[in-house]
Formats: structure tokens, C-alpha cells, sequence
């Protein structure tokens, strides 16, 4: 079993209209068993900032960390939260940092940037930014994520719409990976408030 | 250590790729194709494939994407800091023995195959670099996994002293024959014209593969998901401060 799967994740953002989503599964597991179904992916750097990661849970908690620490002396250096853009080239420069001995993360970077215009982001684990205008995906049901998003996915969704339109394309896609799923766990953000929800899902 | 006990190792971002260059009357052309790849799957279906070394010299990268992503980042902020330290336009063979050098101190770990095409006081200058360093200086050249498919169409109709738009039209059949028949290329075709005081950067110049399957209707769910728990937090709002007659602090 390769090292991105030993514990299982699903990961997807998605771009709507002055708004974002970004959503995770909830299974922390080692191999084929479960041992956590409250597992947290998604972290806030700031207001307007989230960062999710998949692929091996220590690595995802480890860089998290490192990443919070770059970002609290920026805020200190600057006097003024990161843009997303610059956040992703934070990160890609960290991953990078480590090409022969990398980080086994995947990570998802969804903001708003300047003029509240979403961006999202994603990378593999040694830095190599893919940037969308509509969606990303990462994890162990990426493959699936990628059916799902391509063909529910519509530009310029607002944050009902898109809220539905993510919930429902995770939800389907991990329902098809073993090693993803136990519900999910989605934020949706516009420029005056932050939506989370927790989703019911199939508990196997 | 890990890969003895029979560890696979991660797949990495590839740009399967067909990347060309050629060399016309005064002018250099680049060509690439826009599919970004992670095992079999296409992860960007319309990544740029050209990447900026100096005003004058662009340099199409193949192979792991982060690599020729950081190798060409880091080459072009060494030849800026060169050109504010002699006051003068950036060479194509800078950039040459800086990427070949770059690449041979890694011994071929650093997997970035590139082609690099500029103009500067010399003349118009293309050459191709191979992740171990070796380099070689053509008036045309492809590489990645469809520059099989894309050399077929420059050894057959390859010119000396091709105008600039014969140049472009060339360039563009190549990618598309990579394009069509490689399957690690695919999308778009993007162009990228160097001349002598000017470089045109003609971004998905050509989209052969649009997505016509789309239900103009959209896709209807016949089940609302399930949602167990809501917390909604409102961003912080700006207080307004009004100032409210007298009582106005003294210095």
C-alpha cells in the first residue's frame, strides 16, 4: 500500500460566485481500520484563508504546524494577513524545500484574495502548484472526485447552490474509496460570514 | 531505505508533455501543450508549460512539474540579479550553463528535460537541456514524452529562414500531432514569439479540445444532503467610530 493511503483522506474545494467551499471527509484510519471519525483536514490560517491536507495524518499535522508558525510571523512582520496567492507559494517553497525526502501531503488552499475573488489551489506533495478556476481535488478518492466534480460542477454558483454541489459530489465520491468517508465536513465561505456544516454519511 | 523494504514511491505531478522550439528569420518560436498529468490521470487541463527566464528568454519545461517549475524560478532570479550586477540583457547561453549546470550537480534526480529559445545582441538561440545536464544547440527541437510525434512534422516541412507566421503555423501542427496521437499531451496549444525588442506570449493561441458535453441545464440533485450540524460565524465587520460633539481628547 503506498504511504498516501495509509490513512486515508478525501479532499475538494470548489470556486462560486464571491464565494468558496472547500470540503473534507471525517476517517482517520491506519490501513483498513478506523480509529478516528471526527478527524479534522481543514484548518483556518485566517478569516479568509483555509488550508486542507490529505495524505499521511502526521505529515499533515506537522506542516500544518510549520505553516501556522510562518504565517503568525508574517502577520507580526507585515501587520496584515497573507494573501492566498502568496500563501501557496509559502507553501509550494516549503515542499520543495524537502524534494528528496518530501512531506506525503497533498494540500488544498482555498482563500479569497483581493476584492473578495476566491482562489483555490492545490499541489502534490513536493510543491507543483496546479491552480483551477473552478475545482480541486486531493486524497484517496481523487479519482472519483474528479468524475464527480467535472460534471456537477457549473460557474458562478452561489453559496446554497454550491454548498449542495460540493456535499453531494463528496459524499458520492467517497461512498466509492474504502478508505475515505464516516460524513463530512464542509466550509463554505463568503465576504460576511463563514458556514460550517458537518454531513451525515455512510458509516462504512 | 523505504523503496528496499518495497515501499512504492509517490507519483508525482508529470507534464507528460510535448514541448518545441524553432529557430526563424530573427525570431525564435516556442510551442507546449497545456495537459498536466498525475499517473494516468490529467490533474490540469490547461497548466502553462512556458515559463519566463528574462524579457528575452523563455524556456519550455517537461518532466516533473515541480521541478522545471523550481529549476526555471530560481535560474531567472539568478539572471536578474546578473543583469542589475552588468547593466546589460540577459544571453541565452547564461541560462544555458546555468540550467546545465544546475541540472549536472543533481545527477539527473532533478528530472527537468527543457527547451530554451530567446533572442538577445547575438542573434535568435534555441537549445535543449536533458535532466542530466547535457545540452544540445538546434535550429529545431522537441521535447517530451510527444516529441516523437511532434519531430515527424519539423523533419518533413522545416525551412531555413521561415517568416514568423510560417514559424507559428509550423509550431502549432507539431503540438497538435502531439496533441492527438500522444497520449500524455493534450488541451491546449500555447505560443510564445521572441524577437529582437519584443516577445508575444499568445496564451491557449489555438483550443482544440473544447468541452461541448455540458447539459446547458446543469446538473439537478434528486436528494438534498444530509446535514447533521451548522455553525455559522460571522467575519469580524469594521466598527464605525463617530465622533459625537465635544469631549474630544486633548493632547
Amino acid at each position: 500500500m503506498s504511504i498516501f493511503e495509509y490513512n486515508g483522506s478525501a479532499l475538494v474545494a470548489m470556486v462560486g460566485k464571491n464565494c468558496f467551499a472547500i470540503a473534507s471527509d471525517r476517517r482517520l484510519g491506519v490501513q483498513l481500520q478506523t480509529i478516528a471519525t471526527d478527524f479534522q483536514r481543514i484548518f483556518k490560517i485566517h478569516d479568509k484563508l483555509f488550508l486542507g491536507l490529505s495524505g499521511l495524518g502526521s505529515d499533515a499535522q506537522t506542516l500544518h504546524q510549520r505553516l501556522v508558525f510562518r504565517h503568525k510571523l508574517y502577520q507580526l512582520r507585515e501587520e496584515r494577513d497573507m494573501k492566498p496567492e502568496t500563501f501557496a507559494s509559502l507553501v509550494s517553497a516549503m515542499l520543495y524545500e524537502k524534494r528528496f525526502g518530501p512531506y506525503f501531503c497533498q494540500p488544498v488552499i482555498a482563500g479569497l484574495g483581493e476584492d473578495d475573488k476566491p482562489f483555490i489551489c492545490t499541489m502534490d506533495s513536493i510543491g507543483a502548484k496546479e491552480l483551477a478556476k473552478d475545482f480541486v481535488v486531493a486524497g484517496t478518492a481523487s479519482e472519483s472526485l474528479y468524475g464527480a466534480c467535472e460534471s456537477m460542477f457549473k460557474p458562478d454558483m452561489d453559496h446554497e447552490e454550491l454548498f449542495e454541489t460540493i456535499s453531494q459530489a463528496l459524499i458520492s465520491s467517497v461512498d466509492r474509496d474504502c478508505l475515505s468517508g464516516w460524513g463530512g465536513h464542509v466550509y463554505i465561505v463568503t465576504p460576511t460570514e463563514v458556514t460550517e456544516r458537518i454531513l451525515k454519511g455512510r458509516m462504512d | 531505505m523505504l523503496t528496499k523494504k518495497g515501499l512504492k514511491p509517490p507519483g508525482y505531478l508529470k507534464t507528460g508533455t510535448t514541448i518545441v522550439g524553432v529557430v526563424c528569420k530573427d525570431c525564435v518560436v516556442l510551442g507546449a501543450d497545456t495537459r498536466a498529468t498525475a499517473g494516468s490521470i490529467v490533474a490540469d487541463k490547461n497548466c502553462e508549460k512556458i515559463h519566463n527566464m528574462a524579457p528575452n528568454i523563455l524556456c519550455c519545461g517537461a518532466g516533473t512539474a515541480a521541478d522545471t517549475e523550481a529549476v526555471t524560478d530560481n535560474i531567472s532570479s539568478q539572471l536578474k540579479l546578473h543583469r542589475y550586477h552588468t547593466g546589460r540583457e540577459s544571453r541565452v547561453v547564461t541560462a544555458l550553463t546555468l540550467l546545465k549546470s544546475h541540472l549536472f550537480r543533481y545527477q539527473g534526480h532533478v528530472s527537468a528535460a527543457l527547451v530554451l529559445g530567446g533572442v538577445d545582441v547575438t542573434g535568435p538561440h534555441l537549445h535543449t537541456i536533458y535532466p542530466h545536464g547535457s545540452t544540445d544547440t538546434l535550429p529545431f527541437a522537441t521535447m517530451g514524452s510527444g516529441s516523437l510525434a511532434a519531430m515527424a512534422i519539423f523533419e518533413s516541412e522545416y525551412r531555413e529562414g521561415l517568416t514568423r507566421d510560417e514559424g507559428v503555423n509550423l509550431v502549432t501542427k507539431a503540438i497538435c500531432s502531439g496533441i492527438f496521437n500522444d497520449l500524455g499531451s493534450g488541451s491546449n496549444v500555447d505560443i510564445c514569439v521572441i524577437e529582437k525588442g519584443k516577445t508575444e506570449y499568445l496564451r491557449n493561441h489555438l483550443t482544440p479540445n473544447p468541452r461541448t458535453y455540458i447539459s446547458s441545464k446543469g446538473y439537478t440533485f434528486s436528494k438534498k444532503t444530509e446535514v447533521l450540524h451548522t455553525k455559522i460565524t460571522p467575519l469580524k465587520e469594521l466598527v464605525d467610530v463617530v465622533q459625537v460633539g465635544g469631549d474630544a481628547m486633548e493632547e
